[in-house]
């Protein structure tokens, strides 16, 4: 990755114009040919630095409910409770955190009334209490990083 | 509601916009339409926000962001959007959102995320964050993530249930 990448990484996190000729666009105002972007841009996917380029949705104006949930997980029993969880299609990911709520997960789903029904199956299926954490607000930030 | 032509485009660019010189003509030769009317309707779902953004997802751990911290604070209900908004400022907040406290089990009500190279550098940027928005008196945590088990991606359909990445590091 050289600095070019980290010029396109970084302008293309800001937004992508939606127009005829886009990678014309943003090229234009990198100074380089529209050609030399998309050949990068995919490298950069095909490598794994950009592990998406596209469209993010905003998951409740689409219908869909998003939580955060933690439960405090067993040392002797925590991988057999992370398997467990992750099985369920709408845990979207799940993270080991140092706290003595120390797993912790997001739940997606298809419709809010669907949060509490996961929520209770995997109380019933790990016998731990699970603490659910929906945003009540969220905090503009310009999501991203520098590359 | 969604109007259906509107679902088969998100459908079809949910997984990524085609790295091509006319993505949008493209899209539009596969749903039947033409590339104007696509144009105009992914700026409308942009415009609605239905679209968040479009652009890149990086993997952060490839830029070398391996050092990352759910930051969270116990702000007064009366002060938490004034914080939020001033928290949410800092160039190096990647997400901040108010939730609810679960009593002396969790008493934290402001969560934001901080994406760094080091943990030493998350922590002195908690620090200067704590010093600069006057936030000593407030009890806080920093929960250092240690391992990812699973992280998908954001499709919605056909499966329909996958949304975004909130809350990811």
């Amino acid at each position: 990755m050289d600095e070019i990448d980290r010029v396109i990484i970084n302008t293309l996190q800001e937004g992508f114009p939606i127009c005829a000729s886009p990678y014309k666009k943003v090229a234009e105002t990198l100074n380089i040919s529209e050609q030399a972007l998309i050949e990068r841009l995919q490298t950069l996917l095909d490598s794994g630095i950009l592990s998406r380029f596209g469209p993010l949705f905003h998951a409740e104006q689409m219908g869909g409910a998003l939580t955060l949930a933690a439960v405090k997980a067993p040392k002797d029993s925590y991988d057999t409770i992370a398997k467990i969880i992750n099985a369920f299609p709408e845990v979207a990911h799940n993270y080991a955190r140092e706290h003595a709520l120390n797993m912790w997960f997001v739940l997606a789903t298809e419709t809010p009334e669907q949060i509490q029904q996961v929520i209770s199956q995997i109380e019933v299926q790990t016998g731990l209490t699970v603490y659910n954490m929906p945003k009540i607000q969220e905090y503009f930030v310009g999501l991203k990083l520098e590359a | 509601m969604i109007e259906p032509i509107d679902l088969e485009l998100i459908i079809t660019v949910q997984e990524g916009l085609p790295i091509t010189s006319r993505p949008y003509a493209l899209i539009a030769e596969q749903l039947n339409l033409d590339e104007a009317e696509v144009i105009a309707r992914l700026s409308k779902l942009k415009q609605q926000g239905l679209i968040k953004r479009l652009g890149v997802i990086v993997k952060h751990r490839r830029l070398g962001y391996q050092s990352n911290a759910m930051v969270v604070f116990n702000i007064p209900d009366a002060l938490i959007n004034q914080m939020g908004q001033r928290i949410s400022q800092f160039q190096f907040i990647n997400l901040c959102y108010q939730r609810p406290r679960h009593g002396e089990q969790w008493p934290y009500n402001l969560f934001c995320m901080i994406h760094g190279k080091s943990r030493e550098k998350v922590l002195q940027q908690l620090s200067y964050l704590i010093e600069s928005c006057a936030l000593e008196n407030y009890a806080h945590d920093i929960l250092f993530s240690r391992r990812c088990f699973k992280q998908r991606g954001a499709l919605y359909f056909p499966s329909g249930s996958g949304f975004s990445h909130e809350n990811r590091d």
